[in-house]
C-alpha cells in the first residue's frame, strides 16, 4: 500500500529459476524444477495442470505462504524469496488477497466481520472498517447480507464474501485457488464474471489455479504446468474470454 | 494493534459463549473459594479479638505458681493476700484498677427456681478492670465491700434464669447457705472467647465470699490488674514482678512462685492460630484456583486444534505471529479475568450468607479480592501462553489444509 509506484517496465512479479524440493535424501520430492516467468500488472492469469504438476506449490510461493528452495522471486522488483515469516505476512497483508476453494470464512461470524478481518490486522479504525467492508460487500453484490453468518449463505454467496474479504484492502494481486471448485456451473460463471470485473475495473492482477478449461477461458493468459515445469504459456484474446 | 487483538479475542469468546462459560467455571469456583475462606477467617479473628477485648482492655491476670503448671495450678505456692492488692495498686504506675478475685461454683435459689453459676468475690475495681457496665441498680458501697455484707451484683444470664421478667433489684437470692440482696444487674457481654457465657456470673464482695463460701479469710487466689491505655505492658509486668518477688521474700536464685498472664497476648495467640488456619484453608482453595487455570489451558489447547483452519486463514490474510499469539493469550486472560470477577461476586454472596449463619461480622477485604483477581488473570497468562504459542507457530499452508 505504501510501496512506490514501480517503473512501467518492471514486471509486478518475476520468477527466476524457482525450484522447490520437499523432504531430503531418498524421499526428496522436487515439486518445481526451475521455472521462470513474469507477470505484468493487470493480467488475469490462469494456472492449470494435472495434480502433482506443481501448480499449488507455485501459488503458495506466489502468495508468499512458502519460500522457494532456490531461485529468485521479485515482487515489484524487490527480492522477497528470503523474507522471514513476519515480513511475508506483512507483504500478504499489504499487497495480496486470497480466495480459497473451500471459502474459508470464520464460522458463526457475520459476513461483515469476516470482511473486516484483514482491516483489523491492519489496525484500521472502526468507522473505516465498517465503511470499507460495506463497500467491498456492495462490490460483490452482497449489500443487505452484512449480518448473515456463513451458515446462512449459499456457496456462491460465501465465495463472494471471501472475495470481498480479499479485495477490501485494495491488494495488487488476488490469488484464487480453485475458486469455483465447490460451486455449480451457474454460480461458477457468476464468480468468474466477478473476478473479470474486478480485474478490469480495479486493475487487480488475478492469479487463479483451476483445472476447468471453462473457467480458464475467462483469463487473459493461461500457464500450463506439467511435472514441475512450465509446459505452455499463452496469451488469450479478450474476445475469446467473453464468448 | 493491542486494541484489535482485544476485539478479536472478545469476538471469539462471544462466538462460543457456552464453552467460554464452562471454561471459566473452574476459576470462578477457585476465586470464590479463596475469598470466602479468607473473609470468613478474618471474620472469625475479629470475633475473637472483640471478645477478648470485652474481657477487659490491657488486662493482666496474676496467679500463684509457675506458668507451666497451668491455670489454677501452683501446687504449694502461697496465695496472695489482700495487702498484695493494695501494694500493687499504690506502688505500680500506670494502672487503672487492681482487683482481687476468688472464684467458686455455687447453686443459686430464688423462690422455686435454682441455677448453678460462678461466684466472683472481688471489689468494685473488678468492674473497672473487666469493662463491666450496669444495666440496672448499683455497684457495691464502701461498707459492703469492706465489711463483706450480703449484697450481690448479678450477670444477665443469672437474672434471666432466676428472675425471668421480674425486677431483681432488692430481691433476696439464696447463695449456697446464706441469703443476699441483689443490688445491681450487669449489662450483657455475650459469649466469651472460649465459648463460655460471660453473663453467667454473680459478684459478691471479697470478704463475703472468703468468710461464707471459701472459708479461708485472707487468701486471694488471683489478682486482676487493668493497665491504663498506652501503658508499657512489659514495663508494668516487670514492676509487678519485682514488687511481688520482694513481698514474697524470694532471693535472687529462686524462681517466681507466681505468674502474670497478659490477656492481649492470649488474644494475639488465638488470632494468630486462626490466621494460620485461614492461610491453610486459603492455600487449599488456591489449589482449586490452579486446577481452574489448568482447565483453561486444556480448553485453549483443544480450541487451538479445533481452530487450526481458522488460524490458517488469519495467517494467510496477513496476521503476524505475535498478533495470533496475543489474540489467544488475551482470550485466555479475558476468560480467567471474567472468571475472577464472577468468583468475587459469588464469594461476596456466599460470605454474606455464611457469616450471617455463623453469627460473624462480614468484613470485606479489598486486598484479598484484588489479589485473587490479579492471580486469576496471571493464571490466564501462564496457562494461556502455551496454547497461544502453539497457535502462532502453525504453518499457514498446513493449517489451511487442516480439516
Amino acid at each position: 500500500m505504501n510501496a512506490p509506484e514501480p517503473a512501467a517496465n518492471i514486471p509486478l512479479i518475476e520468477f527466476r529459476n524457482i525450484a522447490k524440493t520437499y523432504g531430503q535424501g531418498e524421499i526428496a520430492f522436487q515439486a518445481l524444477r526451475g521455472i521462470s516467468f513474469s507477470i505484468q500488472r493487470g493480467e488475469f492469469l490462469a494456472v492449470m495442470g494435472p495434480s502433482g504438476s506443481g501448480k499449488s506449490t507455485v501459488m503458495n510461493i506466489l502468495g508468499c505462504l512458502d519460500t522457494p528452495t532456490s531461485g529468485s522471486y521479485l515482487f515489484q522488483g524487490v527480492h522477497v524469496e528470503h523474507l522471514d515469516r513476519n515480513a511475508r505476512a506483512l507483504l500478504r497483508r499489504s499487497h495480496l488477497g486470497f480466495v480459497f476453494q473451500g471459502f474459508n470464512l470464520l464460522a458463526r461470524t457475520s459476513a461483515q466481520e469476516n470482511v473486516e478481518l484483514p482491516l483489523l490486522y491492519r489496525g484500521e479504525p472502526p468507522e473505516e472498517r465498517h465503511r470499507a467492508s460495506r463497500e467491498a460487500l456492495g462490490l460483490v453484490g452482497l449489500s443487505g447480507w452484512e449480518h448473515h453468518t456463513p451458515a446462512e449463505l449459499s456457496g456462491g454467496q460465501q465465495q463472494r464474501v471471501a472475495i470481498a474479504r480479499a479485495i477490501v484492502t485494495h491488494p495488487l494481486v488476488l490469488l484464487a485457488d480453485e475458486p469455483t471448485g465447490n460451486l455449480d456451473s451457474k454460480r461458477s460463471h457468476e464468480i468468474m464474471e466477478l473476478l473479470v470485473r474486478l480485474n478490469r475495473e480495479r486493475r487487480i492482477t488475478v492469479l487463479m489455479v483451476t483445472h476447468e478449461p471453462d473457467m480458464a477461458r475467462y483469463s487473459s493468459r493461461v500457464v500450463h504446468f506439467v511435472d514441475g515445469l512450465v509446459a505452455s504459456d499463452a496469451e488469450q484474446q479478450e474476445e475469446a474470454a467473453c464468448s | 494493534m493491542f486494541l484489535s487483538a482485544i476485539l478479536l479475542a472478545l469476538r471469539e469468546i462471544r462466538r462460543n459463549l457456552m464453552r467460554s462459560f464452562l471454561t471459566t467455571l473452574g476459576v470462578v469456583i477457585g476465586v470464590a473459594a479463596v475469598i470466602t475462606m479468607v473473609t470468613l477467617g478474618n471474620g472469625a479473628t475479629r470475633v475473637i479479638t472483640d471478645q477478648i477485648s470485652s474481657l477487659g482492655s490491657n488486662l493482666l491476670i496474676m496467679r500463684p505458681g509457675q506458668r507451666m503448671m497451668g491455670p489454677g495450678g501452683g501446687g504449694g505456692a502461697p496465695r496472695f493476700r489482700v495487702s498484695d492488692v493494695e501494694a500493687i495498686a499504690t506502688q505500680v504506675s500506670s494502672l487503672r484498677a487492681v482487683a482481687p478475685t476468688t472464684t467458686t461454683g455455687v447453686t443459686l435459689v430464688v423462690g422455686g427456681e435454682n441455677w448453678t453459676s460462678t461466684v466472683n468475690g472481688t471489689t468494685n475495681a473488678f468492674f473497672t478492670a473487666g469493662n463491666w457496665n450496669l444495666a440496672a441498680g448499683r455497684f457495691f458501697t464502701e461498707d459492703e465491700e469492706r465489711l463483706g455484707l450480703a449484697s450481690c451484683v448479678i450477670g444477665n444470664t443469672v437474672r434471666e434464669k432466676l428472675f425471668g421478667g421480674q425486677n431483681p433489684l432488692g430481691a433476696q437470692m439464696r447463695v449456697r447457705k446464706f441469703n443476699c440482696e441483689v443490688v445491681g444487674v450487669l449489662a450483657s457481654k455475650g459469649q466469651g472467647a472460649m465459648g463460655q457465657d460471660q453473663d453467667d456470673v454473680v459478684i459478691l464482695p471479697l470478704p463475703t465470699v472468703q468468710r461464707r463460701l471459701t472459708g479461708n479469710r485472707k487468701d486471694v487466689p488471683s489478682i486482676m490488674i487493668s493497665m491504663q491505655d498506652g501503658a508499657e505492658t512489659e514495663y508494668v509486668m516487670e514492676q509487678i514482678r519485682t514488687l511481688m518477688r520482694e513481698r514474697r521474700k524470694l532471693s535472687d536464685g529462686d524462681e517466681d512462685n507466681f505468674n502474670i498472664l497478659d490477656t492481649k497476648q492470649i488474644a494475639e495467640t488465638l488470632s494468630s492460630t486462626i490466621g494460620t488456619m485461614t492461610t491453610l484453608l486459603g492455600a487449599v482453595a488456591a489449589v482449586s484456583l490452579l486446577v481452574g487455570g489448568i482447565g483453561i489451558m486444556n480448553i485453549m489447547l483443544v480450541s487451538v486444534t479445533e481452530r487450526t483452519r481458522e488460524i490458517g486463514i488469519r495467517l494467510a490474510i496477513g496476521a503476524l505471529e505475535h498478533e495470533v499469539l496475543l489474540q489467544f493469550l488475551i482470550e485466555a486472560v479475558a476468560l480467567s479475568a471474567f472468571g475472577g470477577l464472577s468468583g468475587i461476586v459469588l464469594a461476596i454472596i456466599s460470605c454474606v450468607i455464611l457469616s450471617g449463619l455463623m453469627g460473624m461480622p462480614f468484613l470485606f477485604d479489598p486486598s484479598i479480592n484484588l489479589l485473587s483477581f490479579f492471580f486469576s488473570a496471571l493464571i490466564g497468562v501462564l496457562f494461556g501462553y502455551m496454547p497461544a504459542r502453539r497457535a502462532a507457530s502453525l504453518d499457514p499452508i498446513e493449517a489451511l489444509r487442516h480439516e
